[in-house]
């Protein structure tokens, strides 16, 4: 394609990506590096119906002066990076000088919001996707080796995870394994332990999560694969028969890498997606064991007093672990590419 | 021929009544608010009015929405019903207005008490009272033959047992889901121990305390006394081991105690032993370990005169004192309109207003201490860690949040 005409068929949809993708990601970025102005606090008397009280609250034409004056509020650098909520590198510190041994470091850093949350989101990413992956590819190719008449119905009932609303599915997978649920007792029968509860140990409540990542994503692998079965071509299958290959031979030598560009784009949607879980910690109501990164945006803007620094902070941080996550990958792809010119 | 009389008759004096009850505005009226049903009501009572387009978002979200749809000029709500933490939010960013003039103009009818105003400014009107209180099964308290507790110690015991006798395993319930619920459960049980969130006059955090750790620790006994799933229960999932009668003491919202037993399929022996007490002290202290709350309108500051008239004239509409003359209207909740006789089921949240029961703090930056509570307590409540490092765990959490938000340097 001519540079030229290539420009003005990528012109609108350039465009859109410039409104509707760089131009939030940056104005993200820039939130993160301001906080509120200082607040002027002043002491009132505040009355309503349990009588009259002295209370601080905030000087409003002082504070709007000060607003006016620097609408995007103080420049606070990487400080909100740096802070305890995010990478805490002061309390890190502290943590590393006070510890007599690696364990006791880690122990002090699990007790850090960021460090615990980025615990519970890599486990459940790198759990999650080979996992997914692997049984989306069984499913495909058991579903690809059924007679056409069942295909159909059995592909409908195979995307009913995907189809499902997560946080839906979340929670009421959250209602059937409670004490008193249905699969919850089955456990707690199986375990011989009437008082075990999901819900109340830590471990238990990670592999409940990561059980749910899978069953809700393993769809999107199957859809993929299915399709991607559907391009293999006869003629090698059959020369491997020929050949002497085992079924087993067929799919690791034949099927698994005539699918592996599709088994990288999954990878890379997938690993994407894990990182940013959200919708099982909310729907399982798991925050007192799971939190992940995207769990304090949300946390951030859904009190009472909102921390939009806090969370743009938090957002950029996530884009940047998304992208460390994807370079092996995106590299991969690249040199492939290279290879090929 | 007489049928037809009465039929008239009656259609004209429904026709009068209405005219009497009549709400003319002209502008738009949109209200933001929390779902429960009083607050249904007032938007219900809102919508009557004629003349403007009247909309409601009541919505349990309702505080992730109202704030962003205040900032906007001009706003896209004209009224968001709030409560005495929530308040709060919009004043920091100061989305709404002084309604001094339009009292002086239209609200004849409200009490002085409804009127919350802030530095001698009314700032909102408050429509309903709400606390935490002890809601009990009588018919359980009698078989082991104790009287309703009346401190959070008693309570324990009384749990105690309930569970040697094999009545109940879990016999305390409590609102102590990890968050917003469980940050509430310490600051009434703070309170109830003489804490003070803050350092006096100052945004400097004060709960690594005493009274902090006492208050833990009685958390912590509670909950021993719990369904081990505690942590995700927040109000509707401890109302539901109330009603399928697993739970016998618990500590419950005044808003929510009226309709408690009404749900479809509760057991006869819960809906019968069903009661309510005031709320509990704690550690022989005199202030009950609750909160006080009330309910309120505002009205926007981003919008114009006449749609302020309006949002006023049609909220003030909504909570006329004739609406109690339904019945259904007048249990749902401790009204604070005038005309107002408390039911039975009021019993909790009056106690809690005579026995002197702290109102909920109503500073800038207590928001960030409940997040930061709420974040932080979960680790002491599972086991993970002291009450000492819990507390530190908090006020460090707060310290960082109220830094960005420029309360502390």
């Amino acid at each position: 394609m001519k540079h030229r005409t290539f420009f003005w068929f990528f012109l609108p949809t350039g465009l859109a990506m410039l409104l509707f993708i760089a131009a939030p990601i940056v104005s993200v970025v820039i939130q993160s590096f301001y906080t509120p102005h200082e607040a002027v606090l002043v002491t009132v008397e505040n009355c309503g119906p349990f009588g009259c009280k002295e209370e601080t609250t905030i000087d409003q034409e002082a504070t709007r002066e000060l607003r006016e004056a620097e609408p995007l509020g103080r420049f606070a650098g990487f400080s909100i990076y740096l802070d305890r909520g995010h990478l805490a590198v002061t309390e890190v510190g502290q943590a590393w000088q006070s510890s007599q041994s690696v364990g006791e470091f880690f122990g002090k850093l699990g007790n850090l919001p960021f460090y615990r949350a980025l615990a519970f989101t890599l486990t459940y990413t790198f759990a999650v996707t080979p996992t997914l992956i692997v049984l989306g590819l069984m499913i495909a190719l058991a579903v690809n080796s059924l007679h056409r008449h069942l295909k159909g119905l059995i592909i409908f009932f195979s995307l009913l995870p995907m189809i499902v609303p997560p946080l839906l599915g979340s929670l009421v997978l959250f209602w059937m394994l409670d004490s008193r649920g249905i699969l919850g007792s089955a456990i707690q029968w199986l375990a011989n332990d009437p008082g075990l509860s999901l819900k109340a140990s830590t471990p238990l409540t990670w592999i409940m999560l990561i059980v749910y990542g899978v069953w809700s994503s393993a769809p999107f692998a199957f859809v993929v694969f299915y399709a991607g079965l559907q391009t293999l071509p006869s003629d090698q299958i059959e020369a491997s028969q020929i050949d002497g290959a085992t079924r087993w031979q067929q799919v690791r030598f034949v099927v698994v890498p005539h699918l592996m560009p599709l088994v990288t784009f999954v990878a890379l949607i997938q690993l994407m997606d894990n990182f940013k879980v959200l919708e099982p910690i909310v729907g399982f109501n798991a925050e007192a064991h799971a939190q992940s990164l995207s769990f304090f945006i949300l946390n951030d803007l859904s009190g009472e007093t909102w921390l939009l620094s806090s969370a743009s902070a938090t957002s950029v941080m996530t884009l940047v672990g998304v992208a460390i996550l994807l370079s092996p990958v995106l590299l991969r792809t690249w040199r492939d590419f290279k290879g090929k010119q | 021929m007489f049928l037809k009389k009465i039929t008239l008759a009656a259609a004209i004096t429904a026709l009068t009544s209405t005219t009497a009850l009549a709400c003319e505005i002209n502008g738009r009226v949109s209200i933001v608010g929390n779902e429960f049903p009083a607050i249904q009501t007032v938007g219900a009572g809102a919508k009557e009015c004629q003349g403007g387009e009247v909309n409601t978002n009541l919505t349990a979200d309702h505080q992730k929405i109202n704030l962003a749809g205040m900032q906007g000029d001009p706003a896209e709500y004209t009224s968001a019903i709030i409560a005495n933490s929530s308040i709060v939010a919009l004043m920091n960013d100061d989305v709404i207005r002084p309604l001094d003039d339009l009292v002086a103009k239209h609200g004849g009818n409200l009490k002085k008490n409804q009127l919350i105003t802030i530095d001698g400014k009314i700032m909102a009107v408050a429509f309903m009272a709400n606390a935490q209180h002890l809601v009990y099964r009588k018919d359980i308290l009698e078989e082991i033959g104790v009287e309703p507790p009346k401190t959070y110690e008693e309570m324990l015991e009384a749990a105690k047992m309930i569970r040697d006798k094999g009545i109940l395993e879990n016999p305390v319930g409590g609102a102590y889901k990890s968050g917003w619920n469980l940050a509430q459960e310490f600051n009434n049980m703070f309170l109830g121990f003489g804490g003070q969130h803050f350092k006096p006059g100052t945004a400097e955090p004060n709960i690594n305390s005493e009274a902090g750790i006492k208050a833990l620790e009685m958390m912590k006994a509670l909950s021993e006394y719990m369904n081990p799933d505690f942590l995700t229960h927040d109000s509707n999932a401890t109302n539901a081991e109330y009603r399928a009668g697993n739970v016998a003491l618990m500590n419950m919202w005044g808003s929510r105690a009226a309709t408690l037993t009404t749900a479809e399929g509760v057991p006869q022996e819960v809906i019968d032993g069903f009661a309510i007490a005031g709320p509990m002290t704690v550690g022989g202290g005199e202030t009950p370990a609750s909160t006080l709350w009330w309910d309120g309108w505002t009205v926007a500051k981003n919008i114009p005169d006449e749609e302020a008239e309006a949002t006023f004239i049609a909220m003030n509409h909504a909570i006329r004192p004739d609406i109690l003359s339904d019945d259904n209207v007048a249990i749902q909740a401790v009204w604070l309109i005038d005309g107002y006789e408390p039911t039975e089921k009021a019993i909790g949240v009056f106690e809690a207003a005579n026995a002197g029961t702290i109102p909920y703090p109503m500073l800038p930056y207590m928001g960030l201490m409940h997040t930061a509570l709420g974040n932080e307590l979960a680790d002491f409540m599972q086991g993970k860690e002291s009450a000492e490092q819990a507390l530190a765990d908090v006020e460090a959490a707060y310290t960082a949040a109220a830094k960005e938000k420029g309360f502390l340097q």
